[in-house]
């Protein structure tokens, strides 16, 4: 039985909507709830769970969709817990009068909207919020510049500014090493693993996972070089990409060559030869030799909640000759039909409509479990992002489903001692329950594909 | 060089959207603010297309509404005389009244604005009695236009005819002239629809006693500087529209030597003055000519958007824009929120009314809340730091902030001023009015105070209208 039930005019942000949709989905209930935008009713209807009543809400109204044999009861739990109070009256200011930035995560079908609003007030931008049509995208970053203004996104996850975490990102010391980045967590592994080798960032500037793309033409990643070179408490910049278009690589190296600072430029899988850095580790240091795990038989599965992470172990995993799949591959690698499979489930295809799975990892619980049982698979490779803005224990929701299981689980955590969640802890909750833990996410899939057999170079 | 101010500091943040990022900052004790974000209304895409359309000729209205913006922070408002308001307005002949809002015709017109027309009848002495008024009208034999289209503006019923006196307040940087009916006090008064003797006969002492003693002392002080005594109201707890006690006493305290050099006698003289005194209200008819004087100006400049009147019957609410015109935008007036007088509820409200919106129009009234805080107590939770948020968020539809109005509160920033239609339709942010509230019965007259919002739908359709007059076609 599937049931909906509208409340006009009421908002409250996804987590908060997750959460409450996370305590009904109990007992053989589905549930799910959401504002009633056009794409998140086709959403709920892909997924059965739209009913006529739902049909009709408006963007501004909440859907509550369950699905199940105690639907009222549901329904009825729903409710209680929307007037508990977890969209409560704010005790934070109405507003900042001296604001400089604009925090912008409200859902994508919106926020090119919001985002104009506040650089026309004089405000930097950080968007969070994915799905924003590119040409909007385009326009917001070319109203930045003409302003003199960063414009931080979309799909921006991570920044740094002044030592301030914005987002996802992590405790990591002051310094005078400036990171540019289209990558969130390209941005957290790189300044996690300067932070644990006791080094510090200056700023980490995010520019959006497109802005490298043709169509950006790199305009965010150029005009943050440029404030970079112009910052004082910086004195190295590094630029961290997945592989961008050929224009652009050519605009950003020309770009690089003209800085009055050293420029380091990781494109992620880029030819070493052209003086790129090909890996988010090599950034910082040489691949550490870590004691190779047991061998296994069957295929790696890799559970990557960091779109980054997963794009570097595709490129460890086909450097140690491995034919390597993926739902967002790196050139070289195929979407479907190689033996081993890594899954980005941080990207917009799982994200549409529902939180991050760094931010909830129930996603990749369920694809885990699938994992552990699947005979074929020998080593599974997961990351775990922790910091500001993560699951407050993402270490522990992995352990609980690994009880019984005896599969090999290679894993790597991006984070600081200082994070909330603490380096050290996450480490040890893993290891406890025999999780091989390496040093990054690269050397973590070295030791998966040393696990398959694939061939030592490194 | 901007970009490089965010870097120079940690970032003083907005957040919008997901709370939790602001919770992780400010548990860091970072600056940050949260914005209670919520997605914009339904059928709001329309208005989206056309600030899309009207964006991409940014220029051309960026330039008009320059130049409206400079017209309306270099009036020069005088309060020069008090006349007779068919001599202040020659076309305002028999049979003919005004009224407060947009055009309305007497079926369609709310019980106190009715009672106010049939009162001003007799007042008029074009029907012996309240029944023949009534009969009249019914007749077709008046005229009804509203104040905005003949240089005046009333609150509340906002009834003017030929023989009421009229203040009159001039521009001195442009030439022009606006009038406004003398403040007839609190309680039972014709703009709140109250029509039986003892109304009319308070009339007539304005027509035929105080009106003209304020006349002398006006002309033998060469005027009453506007400005200035606003700037001073403000810093004093004014905010021109429900509160103008700072503002009344200024008045008083500048005209009363005049008062006594002109009165023909010491009875007439105490009363006016005591009539002045004890009304807080006193102010208010004298701002919304300032208001309408002010405004008039700024109409009718191609490509501004600005809006240049906002003002409600009682039934609608209407609003002209300087780039359409002379053209109306309506849509429903909608109830104000406030507190009632002990006795009184919602029921018994009349839904908004009157000209008296033409001081939110210039940045006094709701969108200078926070200059007064003391009316923050008719509007919900009535925390001062609520005042500010008033002032803040009406700063989101504004163009400028007025330098010749500071608000001491908001480290002396300009009351927002210059509200543009395209801000409105984008952001979703209705305008705030603070009003009186009548009952909707005539004659019963304030039985509250509150907050009311200019509906959406009439800066909707004015943007519609304005996107045409730039070439827009459906």
């Amino acid at each position: 039985m599937i049931k909906n039930r509208v409340r006009r005019g009421f908002y409250a942000d996804s987590v908060a909507l997750m959460r409450i949709a996370r305590e009904l989905n109990k007992g053989g209930i589905t549930a799910s709830l959401m504002i009633g935008t056009p794409s998140n009713k086709a959403l709920l209807k892909e997924s059965g769970l739209l009913a006529k009543e739902g049909e009709g809400a408006r963007p501004d109204d909440l859907i509550i969709a369950v699905k199940g044999k105690n639907a009222e009861k549901a329904l009825a739990l729903a409710e209680k817990l929307l007037s508990s109070g977890s969209a409560g009256p704010s005790s934070l200011p109405a507003e900042l009068e001296d604001a400089n930035l604009a925090l912008i995560s409200v859902p994508g079908e919106f926020a090119a909207g919001e985002a104009r609003r506040a650089l026309e007030r004089g405000l930097h931008v950080m968007m969070f919020s994915d799905n924003v049509p590119v040409r909007d995208e385009v326009a917001l970053k070319d109203l930045a510049i003409r302003k003199g203004l960063l414009m931080m996104g979309p799909d921006c996850g991570t920044a740094l500014i002044a030592g301030v975490p914005l987002a996802f990102a992590n405790a990591v010391p002051r310094g005078d090493i400036g990171i540019v980045s289209a990558s969130g967590t390209g941005l957290q592994e790189v300044s996690s693993l300067l932070a644990r080798m006791g080094k510090g960032v200056s700023h980490g500037i995010g520019v959006g996972g497109r802005d490298l793309s043709e169509e950006v033409g790199g305009r965010m990643t150029l005009a943050a070089m440029d404030a970079l070179e112009k910052d004082p408490a910086t004195r190295r910049i590094i630029v961290i990409s997945k592989p961008p278009a050929p224009s652009v690589t050519k605009k950003i190296m020309a770009r690089a060559k003209r800085s009055k600072k050293p420029v380091t430029l990781c494109l992620l899988g880029s030819d070493r030869k052209f003086g790129f850095v090909r890996t988010l580790e090599e950034v910082v240091q040489k691949g550490r030799k870590e004691k190779p795990p047991k061998k296994v038989k069957g295929n790696i599965t890799g559970l990557f909640c960091g779109g980054t992470l997963c794009a570097e172990a595709q490129i460890i995993l086909m450097d140690h000759g491995l034919k390597v799949s993926s739902n967002v591959p790196v050139p070289g690698a195929t979407e479907s039909g190689a033996a081993h499979a890594l899954i980005d489930l941080g990207d917009d295809e799982f994200t549409r409509g529902r939180p991050h799975p760094m931010i909830e990892p129930a996603l990749r619980t369920a694809y885990l479990v699938r994992a552990l049982k699947d005979k074929a698979v020998g080593v599974v490779l997961l990351d775990v992002v922790i910091g500001h803005g993560a699951h407050a224990d993402p270490a522990a929701l992995i352990v609980e489903v690994l009880k019984g299981s005896r599969k090999l689980v290679v894993a790597s955590v991006t984070g600081t001692e200082d994070d909330p969640q603490v380096y050290s802890k996450q480490v040890r909750t893993l290891e406890r329950a025999g999780v091989v833990v390496a040093s990054s996410n690269a050397a973590a899939a070295r030791l998966a594909a040393h696990a398959v057999g694939g061939r030592s170079i490194t | 060089m901007a970009s490089k101010s965010l870097l120079a500091a940690p970032p003083r943040v907005l957040n919008i959207g997901l709370r939790g990022f602001a919770d992780d900052l400010a548990a860091r004790g970072m600056a940050v603010a949260h914005v209670d974000w919520r997605p914009p209304a339904a059928g709001r895409e329309r208005a989206n297309v056309l600030v899309a359309w009207l964006r991409q000729r940014e220029a051309r209205i960026a330039r008009a509404n320059a130049e409206g913006l400079r017209r309306m922070l270099a009036a020069d408002p005088v309060l020069v005389d008090v006349i007779p308001a068919g001599k202040a307005m020659p076309e305002l002949g028999e049979h003919v009244v005004l009224h407060a809002g947009p055009p309305i015709e007497w079926k369609r017109m709310c019980g106190p604005m009715q009672g106010a027309v049939a009162g001003a009848i007799v007042f008029e002495g074009w029907a012996p009695n309240l029944k023949a008024a009534d009969k009249l009208v019914a007749s077709g034999a008046i005229d009804f236009h509203p104040n905005h289209e003949y240089g005046a503006v009333g609150p509340m019923t906002g009834i003017t005819t030929r023989s009421m006196p009229v203040m009159v307040v001039e521009n001195r940087a442009f030439g022009n002239r606006s009038y406004c009916m003398i403040n007839e006090g609190l309680g039972k008064v014709m703009r709140f629809g109250a029509n039986d003797d003892e109304v009319l006969g308070r009339i007539r002492w304005l027509r035929d006693d105080f009106g003209p003693l304020l006349g002398a002392a006006l002309r033998a002080a060469g005027g009453l500087e506007l400005a200035p005594l606003i700037a001073r109201g403000l810093a004093m707890g004014d905010e021109m529209h429900q509160r103008n006690v700072a503002c009344s006493a200024l008045t008083l305290r500048a005209l009363a030597p005049h008062f006594a050099r002109h009165a023909p006698g010491a009875e007439t003289l105490a009363q006016s003055l005591a009539f002045i005194a004890g009304n807080e209200q006193f102010f208010l008819n004298i701002g919304m000519a300032m208001g309408k004087a002010v405004m008039d100006p700024v109409r009718s400049i191609e490509a501004c958007s600005l809006v240049a009147a906002m003002c409600r019957n009682g039934t609608d609410f209407g609003i002209r824009l300087s780039g359409t015109g002379d053209e109306w935008f309506t849509a429903p007036v909608e109830l104000p929120k406030g507190l009632y007088f002990p006795g009184y509820s919602e029921a018994d409200a009349n839904p908004d009314m009157g000209d008296s919106a033409i001081m939110e129009t210039i940045g006094l009234g709701a969108f200078a809340m926070a200059a007064a805080p003391a009316v923050m107590g008719f509007v919900g939770a009535g925390r001062a730091s609520d005042a500010l948020a008033f002032t803040r968020a009406m700063g989101e539809i504004t163009l400028a902030r007025n330098p010749k109005w500071t608000i001491p509160a908001l480290d002396g920033q300009g009351v927002p001023a210059g509200i543009d239609v395209r801000k409105v339709a984008a952001s979703g942010v209705q305008p705030a009015i603070n009003t009186g509230i009548a009952h909707r019965k005539p004659g019963v007259g304030q039985v509250g105070a509150g907050v009311a919002r200019a509906p959406l739908a009439c800066f909707d359709r004015a943007l519609i209208s304005f996107a045409e007059s730039l070439g827009f076609k459906k």
